[in-house]
């Protein structure tokens, strides 16, 4: 197991002792689901937590030092809650639809490089698995909108589902822009062209004075995917309650919720993969001092793409927190006549700078 | 209004708007009572007060175009139960004048004037929910702040509290 | 071009193109939906219950039923003396409790005709223009909330507490005071309360501007309110409003300055009203901006109070309370600007009780609701949440 590309995930894929998978599914699959379950309920702590700085408050303080095990308090107490399923409530579409919700924003984990030397699944359409496996959350979210039997659950479902579905047409032309420049939809050969010497300077956001469009227009759209403000207009709870999942509680309350968690890490890290060099190091070498060079290796690249990912997320709560939400049909407005047009302008654009620009 | 007294601003001013309504309606309406705290006319007629509320809206010199407040009042002595209105002309002739209306205590009914103030729609529904007199001509008449099903009008002076509301012990 | 199917499932439209086209178009065959919206739900700001049909996302009527928070005021007072009601004023608008307070005790000195120690009368101003902008915070920071954004509403509260912080100081309480009493007040104000309140004032200047730059200027808020719910004024006054709600419809008046009580009239303040290029003229932002420069006005009220008020050299906050408050025998409607309107009680004494014969709380939300109805039809399901917001209803004060 060394450190070249893939080299891990490789070595993990070929373990099958008997024929069994055990390799990628014991070792790699579960623990890592696992790491990013507690990643993402650390989401939940820092959202908390930065919302209150933003709002003069401290957020929790009670459990652990600086409430550092508030989560885990809550995710005791959603265990121990009854599970209530209405009883008139589409009883099996109730039950999947959180379950859907789930597996669709974990799916899109299998591809991304968390690591030059490891990769869940090395997809030669990794991207374009990426873009489309989210839409199966569309599937969930009607599935609990419809089967809760509840009116505010179905506007949010029907709300959610026109919002998502809209907004991957920017979100989709925004990201084959970087795939142009890349000219592989591979997201390990994505980031490998983003490296060089001189860190920051080869990531596909500076590399070209048009990708930053492309790079805004599918920040906008990720945000509207994920249902986070201020596009949250699917849940929102001024307005709708809860949205679609006004009637869950318990444990699959908290699975909706690491649903959301989840895509907003998936979508940071595909941004950070497609424009800002995934596990690539933004650190330059400045002559003798090679901070790249340092700063580079399977562990600084998980610690990279981590970080850009929690970068990310970090952004979305602080919008979150900062802006009120937009109404419906503003929302359509801006998808359909500002970021359905600039994607298409920006593909033009890249597309000219990649033939003609070397 | 006695001669010879000394009347505040407000209620000379009142005075001359009542002059001009009851130079226009005479009889259904009765004299001015020119008290300092709240000058009042009432009016005798009932079928007349639609009339006279759209006069003092619209007349030039009256302008009545806002209504304050309509409180429901039971006169238990006198068998009656009637609404006051407090109209008043905001930001043109800045005026006010209260108008007293009284109707019988079981089956009354005054006209209502909801389509002459919007504001009347709810203090009639109001009234009519706390004093039990109903206003005629009134597009919803319905109980507003107690349920639909509750017995009895409760601010009248002799009720009784109802004993059960569905089941549920209601004095306590 | 003819109509076939009127059978209740849309209509099939039947175009004959030309000799051998003929185009059948099918309209989607809607149905009304019936939305309760509330007793509980977070954006009718207590138990009010609106009834909405509702085709798709658009409102086509919305009803509102009230009553649930109804607490019998009214009968209460035909039961307990004078002072005795002044408690129960407190809990019908709770955000503001000195104003229905005052309002109250305007109300019932103007038929016991009696004279008010000056310092008292700064003293009730200076409270009630505290609570004013107290309550106005309440109002800026939920309808904030109502629109999405969360933090406006916790730097709202956090102003906000400093104010109940010394109204709690000066009375004992944080919400129902009980502090103006009829002819007088409860106690007199701390000894150092002006430099606290003065520090108050000091703090919160700079806070007015920095909730303009998050809340009021931000594009998206501006976007959701302006041009949403508008009311003309000419309706506005025929439904009965007032307060911010009919000077956000840009007519200028305002109890304090119209029909002046207390020391009002020496003190020098605008009156905010829309001038139409920020906002468009009685829509929700209007609404809005009217609460949002007040506080200022109100800040303004506060300072003249501090400079002018008499000092408490042998003061005695209860010297001119009547012994036994027995009014002649009349009625009165006597009204104080309240943040949510005209906050008016029509009062009638028979001469003999201590007790009111008949006490009717004309209630500014109240009113100010029932124009629900009409501002509604056809509105989107947020758009509906956004004009709920603006009306800035307590239903305390709705239901008594």
């Amino acid at each position: 197991m060394g450190n070249s590309l893939n080299a891990w995930s490789d070595w993990l894929t070929g373990f099958s002792p008997m024929g069994i998978p055990l390799g990628l599914v014991i070792i790699a699959a579960i623990p890592l689901v696992f790491i990013a379950l507690y990643a993402l309920t650390y989401g939940v702590y820092g959202e908390r937590k930065i919302s209150a700085f933003m709002q003069d408050r401290l957020g929790p303080m009670e459990v652990g030092y600086w409430g550092i095990l508030q989560t885990l308090a809550d995710i005791l107490k959603l265990l121990q809650k009854e599970d209530i399923v209405p009883t008139l409530a589409d009883k099996f579409l109730f039950v999947i639809g959180p379950g859907v919700l789930f597996v669709g924003s974990f799916l899109a984990f299998a591809v991304l490089p968390f690591s030059p030397a490891f990769i869940g699944a090395n997809l030669n359409v990794g991207l374009f698995y990426a873009i489309g496996i989210v839409s199966i959350e569309v599937v969930g979210i009607l599935a609990a909108g419809w089967g809760s039997n509840n009116k505010w659950s179905l506007y949010g479902a029907v709300r959610s589902v026109a919002q998502i579905v809209s907004y991957e047409i920017p979100a989709a032309i925004a990201l084959l822009c970087g795939a142009m420049m890349a000219g592989t939809l591979d997201m390990q050969k994505i980031t490998l062209l983003q490296s060089g010497p001189f860190g920051f300077a080869h990531f596909y956001l500076f590399q070209n004075p048009i990708a930053w469009l492309p790079f805004l227009i599918y920040f906008i759209a990720s945000l509207a995917e994920t249902n986070r403000a201020p596009f949250d207009i699917p849940e929102a709870e001024s307005e709708l309650v809860a949205g679609y999942f006004t009637e869950y509680t318990g444990m699959k309350f908290a699975v909706i919720f690491l649903a959301e968690y989840g895509s907003m890490f998936m979508v940071s890290a595909i941004i950070s993969i497609v424009f800002l060099g995934g596990w690539n190091s933004p650190l330059p070498n400045i002559g003798g001092l090679e901070l790249n060079a340092m700063t580079s290796g399977p562990w600084w690249g998980a610690f990279w793409i981590i970080m850009k990912g929690f970068f990310f997320i970090f952004v979305q709560m602080w919008l979150r927190w900062t802006l009120p939400r937009l109404r419906v049909d503003q929302l359509m407005y801006l998808c359909w006549k500002v970021l359905t047009p600039f994607a298409f302008v920006s593909f033009v654009l890249t597309a000219i700078w990649v033939i003609y620009v070397p | 209004m006695e001669e010879g007294a000394v009347y505040s601003q407000h209620v000379t001013q009142s005075a001359d708007a009542y002059a001009i309504i009851h130079e226009k309606f005479g009889d259904a309406v009765s004299a001015f009572d020119a008290n300092e705290t709240m000058p009042f006319f009432e009016v005798i007629d009932l079928a007349q007060w639609q009339n006279i509320a759209l006069f003092m809206r619209d007349h030039p010199k009256l302008r009545f175009n806002y209504m304050a407040c309509l409180s429901g009042v039971d006169y238990q002595a006198e068998g009656k139960v009637g609404i006051v209105c407090n109209l008043e002309s905001l930001g043109e002739l800045n005026h006010r004048i209260a108008v007293k209306l009284k109707c019988d205590r079981t089956g009354g009914s005054i006209p209502s004037v909801s389509c002459v103030w919007h504001t009347a729609n709810w203090h009639e529904r109001e009234a009519y929910d706390m004093y039990g007199m109903t206003f005629s001509g009134h597009p919803d008449m319905r109980r507003i702040l107690c349920p639909d099903d509750w017995e009895g009008f409760p601010l009248l002076k002799d009720y009784k509290v109802q004993e059960t509301y569905h089941g549920v012990k209601v004095p306590f | 071009m003819q109509e076939l199917d009127k059978a209740g499932q849309g209509s099939i439209r039947v175009t004959r193109k030309s000799a051998n086209v003929v185009v059948l178009e099918k309209d989607l065959a809607t149905e009304q939906m019936v939305l309760a919206m509330g007793p509980q739900h977070p954006s009718t700001h207590g138990v009010l219950k609106l009834e909405c049909l509702t085709d798709g996302e658009v409102v086509t009527e919305a009803e509102p039923y009230l009553g649930y928070l109804h607490r019998c005021f009214e009968k209460h007072c035909e039961n307990v003396d004078y002072p005795g009601i002044v408690p129960y004023t407190d809990r019908m608008d709770y955000l503001a409790g000195m104003n229905s307070e005052f309002a109250f005790c305007v109300a019932v000195e103007k038929l016991l005709d009696i004279e008010i120690p000056r310092r008292v009368e700064f003293i009730r101003v200076l409270v009630a223009e505290l609570n004013r902008i107290a309550s106005h915070l309440v109002a800026i920071g939920t309808y904030a909330i109502d629109l999405g954004a969360f933090t406006p509403f916790l730097f709202c509260f956090r102003d906000r507490e400093h104010i109940l912080g010394l109204l709690e100081w000066a009375s004992g309480a944080r919400m129902l005071y009980n502090y103006i009493w009829v002819g007088g007040l409860a106690y007199d104000a701390p000894a150092d309360f002006p430099k606290r309140v003065q520090e108050f004032v000091d703090y919160f200047k700079p806070k007015t501007r920095e909730l303009f730059r998050l809340l009021t200027e931000n594009e998206i808020f501006v976007k959701r309110t302006k041009g949403v719910g508008i009311m003309p004024a000419d309706v506005a006054i025929n439904y009965g409003w007032s307060g911010p709600m009919l000077r956000g419809s840009g007519v200028k008046w305002d109890l304090r300055r119209n029909d002046p009580y207390s020391i009002y009239p020496e003190l020098d303040f605008d009156i905010p009203v829309p001038d139409g290029k920020f906002s468009e003229i009685g829509d929700s932002l209007s609404r809005h901006l009217v609460r949002a420069l007040e506080m200022e006005e109100s800040l303004k009220i506060i300072e003249q109070c501090l400079e002018k008020m008499p000092s408490s050299e042998g003061f005695d906050p209860r010297a001119a309370i009547p012994k036994r408050i027995r009014p002649k025998a009349g009625e009165v409607y006597g009204r104080a600007e309240n943040p949510r309107g005209e906050l008016g009680f029509y009062i009638m004494s028979d001469g003999k009780s201590t007790k009111p014969l008949r006490c009717k709380a004309r209630s500014s939300c109240f009113v100010n609701l029932s124009a629900m109805k009409d501002l509604s039809r056809g509105q989107l399901i947020p758009d509906l949440v956004a004009i709920i917001g603006s009306i800035d209803i307590v239903l305390g004060e709705v239901d008594r």
